[in-house]
């Protein structure tokens, strides 16, 4: 049926060139273009870098780890070995003990705090003695599964099917269940391996080449030093002068050297002095090249047993480790040569001409590493430790004579890949020494404060950056991550810029194998450099033919190259994401089919037409067209950042010219998923959208179909949300409107009252009696069970009750008979909810004649200023197989003064004032507004988009529609005006209002009409704060810090300052010593020391002592000195 | 109507509003019970079941007009429920949610006939003062029911609890005294809540009589408020295609056009002043938009409990007895 189709296209071109009148013709805009985009939602998804990238570990590069670590020998026994035949990741399921396995669900996991995993199994070949054995679904570990990646339970599902398993349909998946928490492994930005960049470190011209394969990876440096050109390595003490690198490569003759760099007099003038060098060192041949090398080698701390010359060793070097990437194949260096040979010449380039100069900030020499590719780092890392134990092992039993012969399969424990994955998804630390690697934060706990938050977490991108660095170039936004990374979305602060999100459209290549397209290529005209001399390289009318940063060749014909491989991949003969660019600067064709580059899809122009039709998007809405059948038939395609750059892109139909190649699909995609939520965003202040990106996620609201079902440590959820009046496209798509996180509130811009100056509000009680702002906060409280190794354990007790009275003790109240709270209960302060205790004693086993093991009350109580009430009380296993108490606590909050609220403008205030609603100003329809809002939030801030959101909403309550405010897009403020007009209201939105309080009308025409408004998270209740007396910390007795510990609010040195210069001495000395730690100390007046009950224990005599106030943390001070041979002295003087 | 010349008028400029100049408001004047009687009216224009009661009220100043609207908002009482009592409740929505929905139900029940509860009355309530209600739904699956039936009303019975669900606890004499038509939700299809098999809930409701200043529940309206009446003044004559434009600017009705396409104003008080005319710069200078300062159209949407005027007339009460109290205050001292 593709076949088909493909044909339909090409005929469906009917426009003839040399046809002026077609020419002049505008080209129609096409309708409904837009569908196109839930069409690639549908097939891609916003996590589908994520999933796919997993999938392709667990599917394909598992086994490839496997396969290239497949033989484990020992030393000991040459018939020994351990051979790996396959390898599998299961279906998830859940160790229940006594090894019985039980399917599991996401669900079930984050309730019980276990781990969502599947057992990866081997098939192995061994010897036994001399028995080959074979053994088949070996577990070696478990592997955390993402959320519907292809081995979990909810792939495929329906939405039913999903909600039978406790899942929410809309949830995107693409985490990690660890424990219980939801991590997401964030996807790390990088720059782009095996590339050469060139640039100017300190003033120093050097091309650098990061090399990485699966055994290696390293740097490689070119720099320029006084004239003369060197290699620099890690490895290397020592800058290697150039000509020797060539001659250890084998190219030993300095015209053949001459011959790599280019033969023109320019060059050689410039390569001379580095030709002297190697010379004046006497390096004629590669064996002493190769020597010269030797010598300058770092030293290895540890030695390996074989050893080997110097020589033989940098020969090794240049094998393995530099340019690593560069194949070598027996020991022919020549594709080695031709490549450093391109670093000189980059580098004599970039000294002639400073525009040559690469950037690091571009995004075509960026990679982005993503969930699957960390990950199979780290097995590969564990898989590696593993199989080196086991040579350990087998190096250690074989010799020993046993009765039962060396059995590996008794020796292979699953337990430490499994606690390896874990740990490190759960920590998000990821350590492996094998390429020095250490970083953390790498995951990071899904935030599920919102719908939003959460789905904006999966398109979080992460730079290496360090944070602390002050530099501009990494944070700005660069021109080239247009359409890819959201422009908006970025935190403030620190981390400005080096946290980006994805754009709506963006894709992550995963890798493809690149043979098949070097096959392609050299098919289409591609000369297999091996086969020609130096002098054609340096043809200035060739172009070097790259493919993923290696050289694979040259061609004359680049125009026609370029074409056909293109053309090629239009037609699916090779994959969809691999590009294919020129650089002319640098007459190179580049070819790429790895991982982590950042694409998106275009519709493909040709001749000046867009290949799509009206006819193809019908039978996309018609549903008997699919996003992948465009691909297929060819009319769209996927341009990554490079490829993006050598094309020409329309942004719309209008300004498509003869040489357009490329129609964007819809404007509104280069927006991610949290500005998209903001209406009209292209009328607003750049910034306000940003903060908008950052407020979203705090907004409360629904978290998803299953937050009735899930415990969460903490969850806020809105009573009644409402979706907002004023949609965009990015809002469907990402189905907000499905999962809403606000309220759409009447808005009056207006001042009243002094009460909502600085961005305060006002808010009408009857609106929030009515249920405006309501919102739910849920936290949790758990215990576990346990039994301890001596036959003790943990034990739950009843309610105690008073002797006297025989009623149940207020700390007991809500305790239900089993010890555990009732559901239902309302709890206060202090309340316990699980009384549990603890054996005294769990180390060591207990005397055999004492029955009574003596228990201490380790209760779970509530803590907290208001109280809660329990929504649900949960009793399971967890993964150790100890009790699982959790405890679901609720409360119903009411919007206050001080509670935060924000529209989707980045326009936050708290609340100011709750007035009551007949003091509320009201319009001649009897309206009077939830909220008023003061007009001065508005020159300033420039938020024209809010405006329009008012406008737009008011217009579609009154029509009994929503309306578009769509970036880019979205309903025209003259056809808003228009509606507001046929409905009798003022086309600009301003209404006449009566003063709610004296009853007479207001003199401005007051612009109102609905807002949507976001709860923030930020309520007074968890701020609140005061002290008058309490806690003391131990050590110096001053009053605790912070809120958490009923702490005091600190006089600082400022405030310090502030009475000091008044002169409220006697305010100082109370606020200081008398409310904070007065200690009465004796001092010794004759030598000055600290006494002790009268008694100076140096003078021995009680003689002249005296008792005086001091703070406590000084007399600790002068302790600690004390203790440190330090002696302070008190001179007490008379006062 | 009256001579427009008395009429003291706010004119709507497009962008301000801005008094007359000869008007100076109630600066200066001084309060006179005779001319204030003689200047009072009040006509009743329109009561109906749909649209409420709309009548005006002439020739006052705006705190008095001002003082009805407040108090019907907040201060004439109505009887909603105060408390819920959960035996049970095993369905999806939260405890907190589902009282404060019942509280929201609005009660016909007449608080004209019921006593405000006192500090020491009891947790019960008497009979004077309280009602009580219940509402026991259960929500179990149709043995009927067809496999391949989807419909939940088909599937499940009680899946909706309704408003209609609430039943009456007389108390004490209640029963003879009220019929369970006069006291109970006055709309039977509320949605409360929804439930699935196995759900239920059990609920004693205590209802008693309040003002809306305390919460929104009690408050007898659904709105009440008022308007100035609109004042619309053609200052030169306008014909042909400007007629019909002119009228378009206004609400329907308002703008006649006569036999020789001359535009007229036919009737303003329905006019929603939405100030569109001032579009058009060639139309603005055409018109003068008025308000009639003292000429108070006022509407009252009820809930349902009472009619909305006997509401006005409560919050009339309401006022006299607070004037009554402010006097004696003043006496006493």
């Amino acid at each position: 049926m593709v076949e088909v189709k493909k044909d339909d296209a090409g005929v469906d071109n009917t426009w003839e060139p040399g046809d002026s009148k077609e020419w002049a013709k505008p080209i129609k805009p096409l309708q409904e273009k837009w569908k196109l985009v839930p069409a690639f939602l549908q097939v891609k998804g916003l996590v589908k870098q994520h999933i796919d990238s997993f999938n392709h570990f667990i599917n394909v590069d598992i086994k490839k780890i496997v396969r290239a670590n497949e033989i484990v020998t020992s030393g000991a026994d040459p018939l020994f070995y351990l051979k790996y035949l396959d390898v599998r990741v299961g279906k998830p399921d859940i160790d229940d003990g006594f090894n019985i396995t039980k399917a599991t669900t996401p669900h079930e996991c984050r309730l019980r705090d276990t781990t969502y995993s599947a057992p990866i199994s081997v098939d192995i070949e061994y010897t036994r003695g001399t028995q080959r054995i074979k053994r088949n679904n070996l577990l070696i570990g478990r592997m955390p599964l993402m959320l519907r990646c292809s081995n979990c339970v909810l792939t495929g599902k329906s939405e039913f099917e999903l909600s039978k398993l406790n899942e929410c349909p809309l949830d995107p998946g693409g985490y990690f269940v660890v424990r219980g928490q939801e991590k997401v492994i964030l996807i790390q930005e990088q720059l782009s391996w095996n590339k050469m960049l060139t640039e100017d470190f300190n003033g120093v011209v050097q091309c650098q080449v990061t090399s990485s394969t699966h055994e290696k990876k390293s740097r490689t440096l070119v720099l320029s030093k006084h004239g003369k050109y060197y290699l620099k390595h890690n490895s290397m003490t020592d800058d290697i002068p150039i000509v020797v690198i060539f001659k250890a490569l084998g190219v030993v003759s300095d015209q053949e050297i001459m011959a790599h760099i280019g033969l023109d007099a320019r060059s050689q003038n410039r390569f001379g002095a580095s030709l002297l060098e190697a010379f004046n060192l006497k390096v004629f041949t590669q064996q002493r090249a190769l020597d010269y090398m030797g010598s300058k080698l770092v030293v290895k701390r540890f030695q390996s047993a074989t050893t080997k010359s110097p020589s033989e060793e940098a020969r090794e070097l240049l094998l393995t480790t530099i340019l690593a990437h560069v194949p070598v194949d027996n020991f022919n260096f020549q594709m080695k040569a031709i490549y450093v040979s391109l670093m000189v010449r980059r580098v004599m380039a970039a000294e002639l001409d400073k525009t040559l100069f690469d950037d690091r900030d571009y995004y075509g020499n960026k990679r982005l590493e993503l969930a699957g590719s960390l990950i199979s780092l780290m097995f590969e890392d564990l898989f590696k430790r593993m199989n080196w134990e086991l040579k350990m092992i087998a190096d250690k039993n074989i010799p020993k004579v046993k009765a039962a012969q060396f059995d590996v399969v008794k020796h292979m424990r699953a337990a430490q890949i499994t606690v390896g994955l874990e740990s490190a998804i759960s920590s998000g630390n990821w350590t492996i020494k094998r390429f020095k690697m250490e970083r953390a934060g790498v995951t990071q706990v899904l935030s599920r404060l919102s719908y939003i938050s959460a789905l904006g977490m999966m398109t979080r991108v992460n730079s290496q950056f360090e944070k602390t660095r002050k530099v501009s170039g990494p944070r700005s936004l660069q021109p080239s991550q247009w359409g890819m990374l959201c422009p908006s979305d970025t935190p403030e602060g620190e981390a400005c810029g080096l946290v980006k999100n994805l754009a709506l459209m963006t894709h992550i290549t995963t890798e493809v194998d690149e043979r098949p397209v070097m096959t392609l290529a050299y098919n289409a005209g591609v000369e297999d450099i091996r086969e020609v001399s130096g002098n054609p390289i340096n043809n200035p009318h060739v172009f070097l033919v790259f493919i993923n940063g290696n050289v694979l060749g040259l061609t004359i014909n680049q125009r026609h190259l370029v074409h056909n491989l293109r053309y090629m991949r239009r037609k699916g003969r090779m994959g969809s994401f691999v590009s294919i660019h020129t650089s002319y600067t640098q007459r190179c064709i580049f070819i790429h089919t790895d991982g982590g580059r950042l694409c998106r899809p275009y519709i493909i122009v040709e001749k000046s037409r867009p290949l799509v039709l009206q006819r193809h998007l019908d039978e996309l809405l018609r549903g008997v067209r699919k996003f992948d059948d465009f691909l297929h038939d060819g009319l769209i395609e996927y341009l990554d950042v490079n490829e993006e750059n050598d094309s020409f892109i329309a942004w719309n139909e209008e300004y498509i010219e003869p040489h357009t190649t490329h129609l964007e699909i819809e404007p509104f995609t280069l927006l991610g998923v949290c500005a998209g939520l903001v209406p009209y965003p292209h009328h607003n202040q750049s910034p306000r959208n940003t903060y908008q990106c950052a407020m979203g996620k705090q907004a409360m609201g629904m978290i998803g179909y299953n937050q009735k079902n899930r415990i969460d440590s903490l969850m806020y959820n809105l009573v009644y949300p409402q979706a907002p009046m004023v949609k965009s496209r990015t809002i469907e798509l990402t189905n907000f409107d499905k999962l809403p996180a606000g309220q759409n509130a009447t808005v009056a811009v207006m001042s009243y009252s002094g009460y909502d100056i600085e961005d305060a509000l006002i808010l009408n009680k009857a609106s929030i009696d009515r249920g405006y702002g309501r919102c739910l906060v849920y936290k949790n409280s758990k215990c576990t069970v346990k039994r301890y190794a001596n036959q003790t354990f943990d034990r739950i007790m009843g309610p105690v009750k008073d002797a006297l009275t025989n009623k149940v003790i207020f700390k007991h109240d809500v305790l239900d008979t089993d010890g555990i709270v009732a559901p239902g209960e309302q709890v206060q302060n202090k309340q316990i909810m699980i009384n549990k205790e603890m054996p005294a004693v769990t180390s060591i086993n207990p005397l055999e004649g004492q029955s009574q093991v003596p228990y201490t009350a380790v209760p779970i109580s509530y803590k907290g200023p208001e109280p809660s009430y329990i929504e649900r009380v949960m009793v399971s296993a967890n993964a150790e197989e100890d009790f699982l108490i959790k405890i679901l606590l609720r409360q119903t909050r009411i919007p206050e003064i001080g509670d935060k609220f924000s529209s989707r403008h980045g326009q936050k205030g708290v609340t100011g004032l709750i007035v009551d609603q007949e003091d509320m100003p009201f319009n001649d329809f009897g309206i009077c507004p939830d909220m008023i809002m003061n007009p001065h939030g508005f020159p300033s801030r420039m938020t024209v988009g809010k405006t329009l959101e008012l406008l737009g909403g008011k217009a579609g309550v009154l029509e009994g529609k929503f309306h578009y405010g769509t970036a880019f897009g979205g309903s025209k403020a003259v056809d808003v005006q228009a509606e507001l007009v046929r409905h009798g209201f003022n086309y600009m939105g301003k209404d006449f209002f009566y003063s709610g309080i004296t009853g007479g009308p207001l003199e401005a025409y007051i612009y109102s009409g609905p807002v949507y408004y976001q709860k923030l998270k930020h309520m007074v209740q968890d701020k609140m704060h005061a002290r008058a007396r309490g806690p003391k910390a131990v050590l110096t007795r001053q009053p605790t810090q912070g809120r958490s510990r009923e702490g005091g609010l600190r006089l600082g040195e400022m405030e310090r300052d502030c009475l000091i210069s008044y002169g409220a001495s006697m305010l100082i000395m109370e606020r200081l010593m008398i409310s904070s730690d007065a200690f009465e100390v004796d001092v010794c007046r004759t030598c000055g020391r600290l006494a002790y009950c009268s008694w100076c224990h140096f003078c021995q005599s009680s003689a002249h002592v005296s008792k005086i106030s001091m703070p406590y943390a000084c007399k600790l001070l002068f302790q600690e000195l004390t203790s440190m041979n330090v002696v302070p002295k008190l001179i007490l003087e008379n006062y | 109507m009256t001579d427009n010349k008395k009429q003291p008028l706010l004119y709507m400029e497009e962008y301000r509003t801005k008094q007359d100049p000869q008007d100076y408001g109630l600066a200066d004047e001084v309060f006179n019970m005779d001319v204030f009687k003689s200047k009072l009216q009040v006509v009743i224009v329109r009561n109906d079941e749909e649209h409420g009661l709309e009548f005006d009220l002439i020739g006052v100043y705006p705190a008095i007009a001002n003082a009805f609207r407040r108090l019907m908002l907040s201060e004439v009482p109505s009887m909603a429920i105060e408390k819920v009592y959960i035996y049970n409740n095993t369905s999806i929505i939260q405890d907190e949610v589902l009282a404060h929905r019942m509280g929201l139900l609005p009660l016909r029940a007449d608080p004209r006939l019921f006593a405000y509860r006192t500090e020491e009355s009891t947790e019960q309530g008497t009979e004077q003062d309280t009602l009580e209600y219940e509402l026991k739904v259960k929500c179990t699956r149709r043995k009927d029911a067809n496999k391949d039936q989807s419909n939940f009303d088909d599937i499940y019975k009680n899946h909706k609890v309704y408003s209609g669900h609430l039943k009456w606890l007389p108390k004490g004499k209640q029963a003879q005294i009220y019929s369970e038509n006069s006291v109970n939700c006055i709309h039977e299809d509320i949605l409360i809540a929804q439930l699935r098999p196995g759900h239920e809930l059990d609920l004693r409701l205590i209802a008693v009589k309040g003002i809306g200043k305390d919460h929104a529940k009690f408050s007898p309206v659904a709105t009440a408020y008022y308007r100035l009446l609109p004042q619309i003044n053609l200052t030169r004559d306008v014909t042909g295609k400007d007629a019909y434009l002119l009228q378009s600017c206004f609400s329907p009705g308002v703008i006649g056009i006569d036999e020789n396409e001359c535009a007229y104003v036919k009737d303003a008080r329905y006019d929603s002043c939405s100030r569109n005319v001032y579009r058009y710069p060639h139309l603005a200078d055409a018109v003068t938009m008025a308000r009639v300062r003292d000429h108070y159209i006022f509407n009252v949407e009820s809930v349902g409990a009472l009619k909305p005027e006997v509401i006005f007339l409560e919050a009339v009460r309401v006022l006299k007895k607070k004037c009554r109290s402010f006097i004696d205050e003043i006496e006493s001292e």
